[in-house]
């Protein structure tokens, strides 16, 4: 088989042979694009440092509800068609096409359905790293108002309600200030901006839990029960806040919406690579020497976004150590990763990673890498809601498994334990929890098992064995006692290579 | 309740190493119990009603859900009650509230026992709350607690201080990462701290004063610190740059 397709390969190819041939002058190369170096004029958010009035005097000088009406009286399909053409995906961290989305709510025939139709915004930010909707909330809260009108308009939502996470205090307070300053200017209300369409907003403030950032835990919670994912389906969209349709949406996708509509899809269509296009808020946060906020262009190269606006890293970028690109959900990359990822969806997944909510948390030289993945399991084991038993248990398990790894009471098949556990969670819960608490652990193993490795071996070199489970063979067991036989008890040493 | 407690301490280390017992595994306290026992100070005979400040808001609050579905109403509502109560949600204020929105009260339970904003055990003047979490972890918030739990007299976190002044709390992500580390007093974020400044902060609520919110170290928000590289020119103002349609 492989013989005979071969020799007709070759039978093939022999009378094109000298087509194949190219010389030197026929090969371009395409022209190479760098990404980065946004301007000032090209920032949405033009007081996410809030050196300007975020009132809605100080939002009209910077161009927010400008001819709104207009924008609303171009319709609902030219709104998503709009978005769409933009390349606009969800800046919530999966990532998912804003106008695909957004024109599920107008399925056919929606408009015979009496119930009314809200959009929620998704304002409950606390994926640790990210700090990006604050900057809105707090410095350009009428961008996110107005963008509520003009989204809330595409899917011919009737309310828009933004659900706040209970600890921002200040940014909830501007917030509703907008709000107040919006139905006194008649913005939103009845009759909003002029334009016939009336449309409410309303602020809802959490109370401290992250799983409330889940987008159907975020509907629960706003129905005031406890904030418990939902199966899916039926999607919200069908029936989501108080049985109606919904759709929930992160504040930067539909903050951005109004600039996007006034400016043109092929604006923000021409930042970024193919898919990824737009600005995007990066947060950035850890060992370096000025960590910030910044909106930039996507598929900046992460090592310039932090050489760019971070001052570098702490004691130059070979004190590196690693890099977590997208908040505390997905895996770290080490320092050669880091040299050429670029900061958009495509090239970190592809990196073994994800962009998530761009939230940047750079890691120096001096990092305890072990514990600081393990802290996020302690995190998760602390946020997840107990719906679901392989999430409800195998978060409490891996805390405990990464707290002992930290000091190295383990022994090394351990390390395979916690990795297959990992991945029973993985894919088995409702909502996408179990993933996030499993990723950071799977990319800590994929990059740094021979620093977990080490420290085993000096902990068992130093106190001895040690059993499954964390039991000090010498000294936690009962010598009276049977010990079962599956602790690993027996198990020759598994210790690095003499080199 | 104590003596019983230590007691069997004492006999499980014994019999550890002298007889056998059903279980070796030591028992785990949880750090928030989700049951209520009625104690003095939080019983359901101590009466609890809005003032009449807080009866109009909650009335704005329930006018902004559908009138069918008041009990969206709850989380808010608890809070205002909270603030109401010197900061912690004893059962008084979720029957209350239950009565209020017209809901059976173990749906209030469910509520407040899952929201970590709730507190149901009293706390002192002050509440802080330092985030511990990677980000703020990277950047030194270890120090910070122990500086907070020195500074205040030696406590834990999770207790208050003797006076009644401060309650200490270790708690997830606040969500201001680039300006770890942090702490919350009451409802305002603390940022960019250092030993000396957390220090000052806490002396200054200790008299009563209420420092500057916000970060400690000289920035307003979240700039570089070494001088904006982002947003330095003026703003562009309405029309510029849109689209011929929208000028």
């Amino acid at each position: 088989m492989l013989k005979a397709s071969s020799s007709s390969a070759a039978s093939i190819s022999q009378p094109f042979r000298a087509k194949l041939r190219r010389s030197l002058a026929t090969v371009a190369d395409p022209p190479v694009r760098r990404y980065g170096g946004l301007k000032d004029q090209d920032r949405i958010f033009t007081n996410a440092y809030c050196r300007h009035d975020h009132g809605l005097k100080g939002a009209q000088s910077r161009g927010d509800w400008h001819r709104t009406k207009d924008i609303l009286s171009k319709g609902d399909s030219w709104i998503i068609q709009t978005i769409k053409d933009s390349g606009l995906r969800g800046r919530g961290g999966a990532g998912f096409p804003s106008g695909l989305k957004w024109s599920f709510m107008n399925k056919p025939g929606w408009e015979k359905d009496p119930r009314p139709r809200y959009l929620v915004v998704n304002a409950d930010e606390g994926e640790p790293g990210t700090c990006k909707d604050r900057e809105i909330l707090r410095g350009d809260p009428h961008k996110l108002i107005e963008g509520c009108l003009v989204a809330g308009r595409g899917m011919n939502a009737t309310a828009a309600y933004i659900y706040i996470r209970g600890e921002f205090y200040q940014e909830a307070s501007h917030v509703q200030q907008a709000i107040t300053e919006a139905y006194k200017a008649g913005l939103i209300g009845k009759n909003a901006c002029g334009s016939g369409y009336s449309f409410d907003v309303y602020l809802h403030r959490g109370a401290g839990a992250y799983i409330c950032g889940e987008e159907t835990a975020l509907i629960e919670s706003l129905e005031g029960k406890q904030g418990k994912p939902r199966l899916k389906p039926p999607f919200p969209a069908d029936v989501g806040l108080f049985g109606c349709p919904s759709t929930v949406a992160n504040v930067e996708t539909v903050a951005v919406a109004p600039t996007i509509c006034r400016r043109g899809s092929s604006w923000f269509a021409g930042f970024g690579r193919e898919r990824n296009q737009g600005t995007k808020l990066f947060c950035i946060s850890g060992h370096v020497n000025n960590p910030c906020v910044v909106e930039e262009e996507m598929s900046i190269p992460l090592k310039e976004l932090v050489e760019k606006h971070c001052g570098g890293i702490r004691g130059g970028w070979n004190n590196l150590l690693g890099i977590i690109p997208g908040g505390c959900s997905v895996p770290v990359l080490p320092i050669a990763k880091c040299e050429e990822v670029l900061m958009d969806y495509d090239s970190l997944k592809d990196a073994q990673s994800g962009l998530g909510t761009g939230a940047v948390i750079v890691m120096d030289k001096s990092t305890d890498i072990v514990a600081a993945i393990a802290r996020f399991a302690s995190f998760y084991k602390h946020e997840s809601c107990g719906q679901c038993t392989p999430c409800r248990e195998g978060t409490t398990w891996m805390m405990n498994m990464m707290n002992r790894f930290v000091e190295g009471r383990a022994h090394r098949r351990e390390i395979d334990m916690l990795l297959e556990l990992s991945k029973q969670i993985e894919g088995r819960t409702i909502c996408a929890l179990g993933d996030a608490a499993a990723w950071p652990i799977q990319g800590l193993m994929r990059h740094f098992r021979p620093e977990v490795e080490r420290r085993i071996d000096e902990f068992r070199a130093a106190n001895g064995k040690v059993l499954f489970g964390g039991r000090m063979l010498d000294s936690q067991t009962d010598p009276t006692l049977a010990l079962p036989d599956n602790l690993g008890q027996h198990l020759p040493e598994v210790g690095a290579p003499a080199s | 309740m104590f003596t019983v407690k230590s007691l069997r301490q004492a006999s499980v280390l014994q019999s550890l190493a002298v007889r056998r017992c059903i279980s070796t595994t030591t028992a785990r306290k949880s750090d928030a119990l989700f049951n209520h026992r009625d104690t003095p100070y939080n019983n359901p005979k101590i009466p609890f009603e809005f003032d009449e400040a807080n009866k109009k808001r909650a009335d704005e609050i329930i006018s902004r859900y559908p009138p069918q579905y008041k009990k969206a109403a709850v989380i808010p509502l608890l809070d205002l009650g909270q603030r109401q109560n010197k900061g912690w949600t004893s059962i008084s204020v979720m029957n209350y509230v239950a009565k209020l929105l017209e809901m059976p009260p173990m749906r209030v339970y469910e509520v407040a026992t899952f929201y970590t904003m709730f507190n149901r055990e009293p706390i002192g003047a002050n509440f802080v709350q330092v985030c511990t979490t990677t980000p703020c972890m990277l950047r030194g918030s270890t120090e910070i607690l122990n500086t907070v739990c020195s500074h205040l007299g030696g406590i834990k976190p999770g207790e208050t201080t003797k006076d009644g002044k401060f309650t200490v709390m270790e708690v997830e992500c606040q969500g201001a990462c680039s300006n770890a580390p942090m702490m919350v007093v009451g409802d305002d974020f603390y940022e960019d701290l250092t030993e000396e400044s957390t220090k000052k902060v806490l002396d200054a609520f200790s008299k009563g004063t209420k420092p500057k919110p916000g970060p400690q170290s000289g920035r307003l928000t979240s700039e570089n610190s070494a001088g904006m590289t982002a947003l330095t020119s003026k703003p562009y103002g309405p029309g510029d740059f849109c689209a011929p349609e929208f000028k």
